[in-house]
């Protein structure tokens, strides 16, 4: 039987189109783009169709597109970046308690630094109520950072009605959008957004790519300095491969993505339909409809998440849990704690990223498995035998 | 993600020992919700040999894997050699545990000796009710 991924938000395989694409960049267009004659020229022209391919794709202009290694590497970018260059005008920044490590992580160094960071709550749903962003202003904030749509629990955040209240207060607005780039529609003006982060491999373009869009006007310390390139904002040579196979992948999403939303979402809410009428004591975790088109996230009462998983690994299906047992740190995952989950459930977690190659019989297996999976998993617990007594 | 030793994915998948005892001559209860790790150990005892042992689990795959394994361990040995049985030992048994996940062995020891200090204070009661 072939084995069935649906970790797509953790990444996504790189489409052959995009490999095609990027292989001439290795052999064959090889110059640096910082070079004068016709080998950097040419590679510098394949860097800059694919500048503007992504601006064109999210309403910037191309000299507001930024590439660099990574949403990781854009995240720090921008939270560094924009404290170093505004420390003048104030050491407050805002963002929320469901923010990706990448951002809180360095949320969390600035701190040390003197900084100080508010932390927005979200509701059950895991979603951020615009108004606590603005009581949280102060004339001393300068940066205000939320994620458009939560890796975890696919909650899609308001980010228009945010970015709006920012732009009113004179704040820069930063939105993480890793998860929903390539997979939702994102106009950075409809949005109010002044600055964003995107990746290469959550719209399967390659890894080790993504970009930060960085509106006309606003201004940030560079985050890595040497040659210049990037009209100085981040240094280091082109990775050509990279930016034209990131390129290629917002090309095809351009044309896909709209189909793809209404199919995934589809898939999504089978998935979910059949694992709560399928599964006793089982709950969706994140917004029923807020969410983004490819997430699945469901606690399973009285079992844990990494049993779960490896149960379902070696029935050949891939996904991911929140549970503190599969985690580095052997911390619960922050964002199902943000929603006021009980540590029974935050363990109990499971995710189900869909993707471009998921079937409809790829949801039929899972839907055939886990529930089995569940039972014998049930039948050794010693939570589930109180319950049944009880 | 270090990934599991066969012998651990070998107890995972075909965990020995599942259930509990009726009757049982000691209880390990062991863990809480919030670490994420449930064990519940039951052990049958005659003539200072335990002829039987049982677990009932809620956690990972190593939590799932060292309650079996430490329930095969125990069974056939006297109760002094039971006793004497480590984490160690039961992470060895396996093959090997990721570094991160040895507090699963330690909770697999810690049940263990919970059901033997229950098997001592109800044989104490029982002999000092037999002697009254």
């Amino acid at each position: 039987m072939k084995n069935i991924y649906l970790d797509y938000a953790a990444t996504t395989p790189t489409d052959p189109r995009v490999v095609e694409a990027m292989l001439p960049c290795f052999t064959e267009v090889y110059g640096n783009p910082s070079s004068l004659h016709a080998f950097g020229q040419t590679a510098k022209h394949r860097v800059e169709e694919a500048r503007q391919t992504v601006a064109s794709f999210i309403g910037a202009t191309p000299e507001e597109i930024v590439f660099t290694s990574g949403g990781t590497e854009s995240n720090n970018a921008v939270i560094k970046g924009i404290a170093g260059a505004r420390r003048d005008k104030g050491n407050h920044i805002i963002t929320s308690r469901i923010e990706h490590h990448a951002i809180l992580e360095p949320c969390h160094f600035l701190e040390k630094q003197g900084f100080d960071v508010t932390y927005v709550p979200v509701d059950e749903y895991g979603l951020i109520d615009p108004t606590h962003v603005e009581k949280a202003i102060t004339d001393k904030t300068i940066l205000i950072s939320i994620m458009h749509a939560n890796n975890e629990i696919g909650a899609v955040q308001p980010i228009d009605e945010i970015g709006r209240i920012a732009r009113g207060k004179g704040v820069y607005f930063h939105t993480d959008a890793v998860q929903t780039f390539g997979h939702l529609p994102i106009n950075v003006n409809e949005l109010n957004v002044d600055l964003l982060s995107a990746s290469g491999h959550k719209l399967y373009g390659p890894k080790g790519v993504g970009i930060l869009y960085v509106r006309k006007g606003v201004r940030m310390l560079p985050f890595i300095q040497g040659g210049g390139q990037e009209k100085g904002r981040r240094a280091s040579t082109y990775n050509v491969p990279g930016i034209v196979g990131f390129g290629k992948a917002v090309e095809l999403a351009k044309v896909e993505m709209e189909n793809e939303m209404v199919h995934l979402a589809a898939l999504r809410d089978k998935l979910i339909k059949g694992i709560l009428a399928k599964i006793a004591h089982s709950q969706l975790n994140g917004h029923p409809v807020r969410r983004l088109p490819n997430n699945v996230n469901v606690s399973i009462a009285y079992v844990e998440g990494e049993s779960m998983l490896l149960n379902l690994d070696i029935a050949g299906i891939a996904c991911s849990t929140g549970s503190a047992c599969s985690s580095a740190s052997l911390e619960p995952s922050h964002v199902l704690a943000a929603i006021g989950l009980p540590h029974e459930l935050m363990h109990g977690s499971l995710r189900f990223t869909l993707g471009r190659p998921t079937s409809e019989e790829d949801i039929d297996r899972v839907l055939q498995v886990l529930p089995a999976i569940v039972e014998k998993l049930r039948s050794m617990s010693p939570l589930y035998k109180k319950e049944v007594k009880s | 993600m270090e990934a599991y030793s066969e012998k651990v994915m070998d107890h995972f998948r075909s965990p020995r020992n599942v259930g509990e005892i009726e009757n049982p001559d000691g209880v390990g209860k062991v863990g809480n919700p919030v670490c994420g790790d449930i064990m519940e150990l039951y052990i049958k005892v005659k003539d200072g040999v335990i002829t039987d042992a049982k677990f009932k689990t809620f956690g990972c795959g190593a939590a799932i894997a060292t309650s079996s394994m430490v329930t095969e361990l125990v069974k056939n040995k006297t109760v002094e050699e039971a006793l004497k049985i480590s984490n160690r030992a039961v992470a060895e048994a396996l093959g090997g545990l990721p570094p991160i996940k040895m507090h699963c062995s330690v909770l697999a020891e810690e049940a263990l000796k919970k059901a033997l200090d229950d098997y001592r204070r109800r044989s104490v009661k029982e002999s000092s009710e037999k002697a009254a």
